[in-house]
């Protein structure tokens, strides 16, 4: 190591020889040896030092993205058609489009965590301090600057996460005064998100903010060169030159940067590769989630991790009303980042600089002490036991949650009802909790989805891949289902646990797997039909069907077991549902059976039985998806139940002439989705 | 070749205050012409609005069961988002009850008015609830305090029509604030 400068080694001096020759005549017309000279050779007094290595490391975190956002741009394309889409191309399709992706994405947390470590060191050594006064504040824009091409970068996938995060930050920036509401309709690109949202916030992602961040980072350096690097008291050591000393500390600290974005990327594909599982590396890296939709609640909604902080923050001002709000998105941030502004100046006296190493301090803790309560929140359900608080929830259930029957039920004694609301604040917690980690599952459910869908052969249709979501059973159906008809019927596998309860308050039959084997031969089962899975809390508990089934049915001598069986198999086969294999005899045998007068057909209409239509449903088709259709648009129609239609609505039919609930598409979605047609990726 | 003369102090301070100011407008008006253009583009969402609210139909009467329980309909209309027409998009949800025996209903906007997130009812708990920053409602929309949310859920104006569809107002108001204030 050298002890002193090597001053004479590093004097540009002209040099012999053909390339020396050119270099000199290119030094002549440029003076690229001084400029270099100057670049590196710069004096670091007390010697290189470890503790140097942040800015280095920030300016080469900011290469990173520049480096992988220019290659993303060229595949990326900004509209609410096209943005989710190319995103997913990037990810899914594009050669190395993951590791890019995953890089930029990464190396954004990185660059936060950075900027929190080089403004510890600054403001802890006092690198404030005259002369380098206007450098602090210049960093100081910087690290906004950063933050910003944070907030608009999450936006640009044009994923449910970015959306609603979007919205919500977007409705803060509406709080600042006067400006706020011209602000955010700036910001937004209209009065509405869409294409102009993802255009603007792209224009400022990937041209306004760098190229403004370049600017003063250019600035950031010329004063840092021009005050020197600012060296930590005392100096023990003899001085040393940036090149190569502080270089070589500099690149190794790069590399430990780069080793940890890496690592986070590839983590589950090492978990994967352990627990022996293939490998997907469109799942490595950067998530994307479901395509932005305003009417779909996305109950996962969270700002990333290094913003949960301030997310946190205002439900701190719970209950303060609109200035609470104001306070926390707007007033203590801004008064927070003007502090830190008029660091240098408390600075210049010794209380004063303890005073800022303190608060900076305190809001980093603060920060992260935030960020802690945030997730322990979220995730609270993971460890919490819930079942200790079940007495809370029966009450609950008991009373309905009213005051005056909670305070009866606990014996109108204030103590015990105080206890009882610090549980029940518990157990609320707790639910909370379950509802957040649900609906992450759900979130994660319908990216999956989403990506299964777009990954077709046939690609994703020019009016975007939400418009595939929108028609997709298994996206649509359970929310239709649950928005329709899930006040009456019940939708769940009657071997689970959990169906009996669910059958006994559903008023209507259970419509798992209807016009399948299982369900038809619960409904020709003399110990089902009649009870809540099928008939049994409907208006035909007692009707004609379910005295068929208990009394004629179940008699060996007018129904031999096999004859059911041959219905059962008719019937799925009615439905185009899979008979386990049932032969074609026992089909047409049953067929038969339907068909005949003294048997199915004496009720229903089957093939060339020439039973009337009105009694008793229609058999021609039963089950298939012409029949649901039929069944949901209107069941009164002759073919179901004109006569003794019980409570269901006629879905498709409008009343006096009005449009109807549902549209065409939308039953034909219910009815897939009964069915379980839907697209199925190839391997699964 | 001009011979080179001294001029007077006087003459020259004028004429390097004319070349000053001239050099100043010249580059400043050249600047300002391109600055300008860009002014008046970026500002140009401000010219926009969401017009004035009008009553779209949500769903018929006669499927909405009078027992006081709201129930999440989509709100359906034709959109444009700026270059892009959408013929019967979903643009959000409201929550319409309707109580025993009434001919009238209720509604109230799916949008958080404390920051816009989609508020979500807990039948259990039977109150609404959004998920972003907790903010939970009774089933009148009112506040359940403490909550971050600085005023109620929003009421939606409805009307009924003559074939029997409920219409609802469908209106984005100001989020954070106390007063409810529809943008316009
Ligand atoms: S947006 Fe609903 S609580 Fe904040």
């Amino acid at each position: 190591m050298s002890t002193t400068a090597p001053q004479a080694d590093s004097t540009p001096k002209p040099s012999s020889g053909l390339l020396g020759g050119l270099a000199d005549w290119f030094d002549d017309r440029t003076g690229y040896r001084a400029l270099v000279h100057e670049a590196l050779y710069e004096r670091v007094p007390g010697g290189a030092r470890w503790r140097y290595v942040w800015g280095s490391c920030l300016v080469f975190a900011f290469m990173t993205q520049v480096i992988t956002g220019l290659v993303l741009w060229a595949s990326y394309s900004a509209s609410a058609q096209t943005a989710w889409e190319s995103v997913y191309y990037i990810q899914h399709e594009m050669a190395g489009g993951w590791l890019l992706r995953g890089i930029h994405h990464v190396m954004a947390q990185a660059m936060v965590v950075l900027l929190a470590l080089h403004l510890m060191q600054v403001v802890i050594d006092g690198a404030y301090r005259a002369p380098r006064e206007v450098n602090f504040w210049l960093g100081l824009i910087l690290m906004q600057l950063v933050l910003g091409m944070a907030l608009t970068g999450y936006l640009l996938p044009w994923d449910q996460k970015g959306y609603w995060a979007t919205r919500v930050a977007t409705n803060l920036a509406g709080l600042v005064p006067l400006v706020g509401p011209s602000l955010q309709q700036l910001v937004v690109g209209g009065p509405d998100y869409g294409h102009h949202t993802l255009t603007r916030f792209f224009a400022l992602h990937a041209g306004f903010l760098p190229a403004t961040l370049v600017g003063f980072l250019v600035l950031h350096l010329t004063l840092f060169r021009k005050h020197g690097l600012h060296a930590k008291q005392p100096i023990t050591k003899p001085d040393a030159m940036f090149w190569p000393d502080q270089v070589l500390k500099d690149a190794v600290a790069m590399l430990a940067v780069m080793a940890v974005v890496l690592g986070v990327i590839l983590m589950p594909a090492l978990r994967a590769m352990l627990a022996g599982e293939p490998i997907v590396t469109g799942h490595l890296g950067a998530e994307l989630g479901a395509p932005a939709d305003p009417s779909q609640p996305y109950a996962a909604a969270r700002p990333e991790w290094y913003f949960l902080f301030l997310f946190q923050f205002l439900k701190v001002f719970e209950g303060w009303g609109a200035s609470g709000e104001f306070l926390g998105a707007i007033v203590v941030p801004g008064l927070t980042l003007g502090l830190m502004f008029l660091m240098p100046i408390i600075g210049r006296w010794k209380l004063g600089h303890r005073f800022n190493v303190a608060f900076t301090l305190a809001i980093l803790a603060g920060a992260g002490l935030l960020t802690a309560m945030a997730l322990h929140e979220d995730y609270y359900a993971l460890w919490a036991d819930k079942t200790a608080y079940a007495d809370v929830e029966e009450l609950l259930k008991k009373t309905g949650g009213d005051e005056q029957q909670l305070a009866a039920a606990l014996g109108n004694d204030e103590a015990k009802l105080a206890e009882f609301e610090k549980r029940r604040h518990e157990y609320e917690a707790i639910r909370k909790s379950e509802a957040f980690l649900v609906a992450v599952k759900q979130a994660k459910a319908d990216a999956e989805r989403a990506v299964d869908l777009a990954g077709r052969p046939e690609k994703i249709p020019p009016a975007g891949a939400l418009s595939l979501v929108r028609s997709d059973p298994l996206s649509q159906g359970p929310l239709l289902f649950a928005q329709h008809c899930a006040s009456c019927h019940a939708h769940i596998d009657p071997a689970k646990p959990e169906a009996a309860a669910i059958f006994a308050q559903a008023s209507a039959a259970n419509l798992f797997e209807f016009g399948g084997l299982v369900w038809a031969r619960g409904l020709l089962d003399p110990e089902q039909v009649a009870g809540p899975a099928y008939f049994g809390n409907t208006a035909h508990s007692d009707g004609d069907m379910v005295s068929f089934v208990t009394d004629e049915l179940s008699d060996p001598d007018l129904w031999k077991p096999d004859e059911v069986e041959a219905v059962i198999v008719a019937l799925a086969a009615e439905a185009e549902l899979p008979t386990g294999g049932a032969s074609a005899d026992l089909v047409a045998k049953g067929r038969g059976l339907m068909a005949d007068t003294d048997r199915c057909g004496s009720c229903h209409a089957y093939a060339d039985n020439e039973t009337e239509l009105g009694y008793a449903p229609d058999l021609n088709g039963w089950g298939s998806r012409e029949w649901l259709v039929g069944i949901i648009t209107d069941p009164t129609h002759q073919r179901f139940y004109p006569e003794d239609n019980d409570r269901m609505p006629s879905f498709g039919v409008g009343s006096n002439g009005g449009p109807p609930t549902l549209t065409e598409d939308q039953i034909g979605l219910i009815a897939d989705w009964l069915r379980g047609s839907w697209y199925r990726p190839a391997g699964h | 070749m001009s011979e080179h003369t001294k001029a007077d102090p006087a003459t020259e301070g004028r004429r390097g205050f004319i070349t000053k100011a001239l050099a100043i407008c010249c580059g400043g008006l050249a600047t300002l012409t391109p600055v300008g253009a860009a002014i008046w583009a970026v500002l140009d969402p401000l010219r926009r609005t969401a017009g004035a609210g009008s009553f779209l139909r949500v769903a018929d009467l006669a499927n909405l069961p009078d027992d006081g329980q709201p129930r999440q309909f989509p709100v359906i209309t034709d959109r444009v988002d700026a270059w892009t027409g959408y013929d019967a998009e979903p643009i959000g949800a409201v929550y319409v009850k309707r109580e025993k025996g009434s001919d009238t209903v209720e509604a109230l906007s799916a949008t958080c008015p404390h920051a816009g997130c989609f508020v979500e009812m807990d039948k259990e708990s039977k109150c609404f609830r959004c998920p972003c920053h907790n903010s939970a409602f009774t089933l009148d929309g009112g506040i359940v305090a403490p909550s971050p949310s600085p005023r109620p859920m929003d009421s939606l104006e409805c009307q009924i029509d003559k074939s029997g569809s409920i219409l609802v107002k469908w209106q984005n108001f100001y989020t954070g604030i106390e007063e409810k204030v529809a943008r316009p």
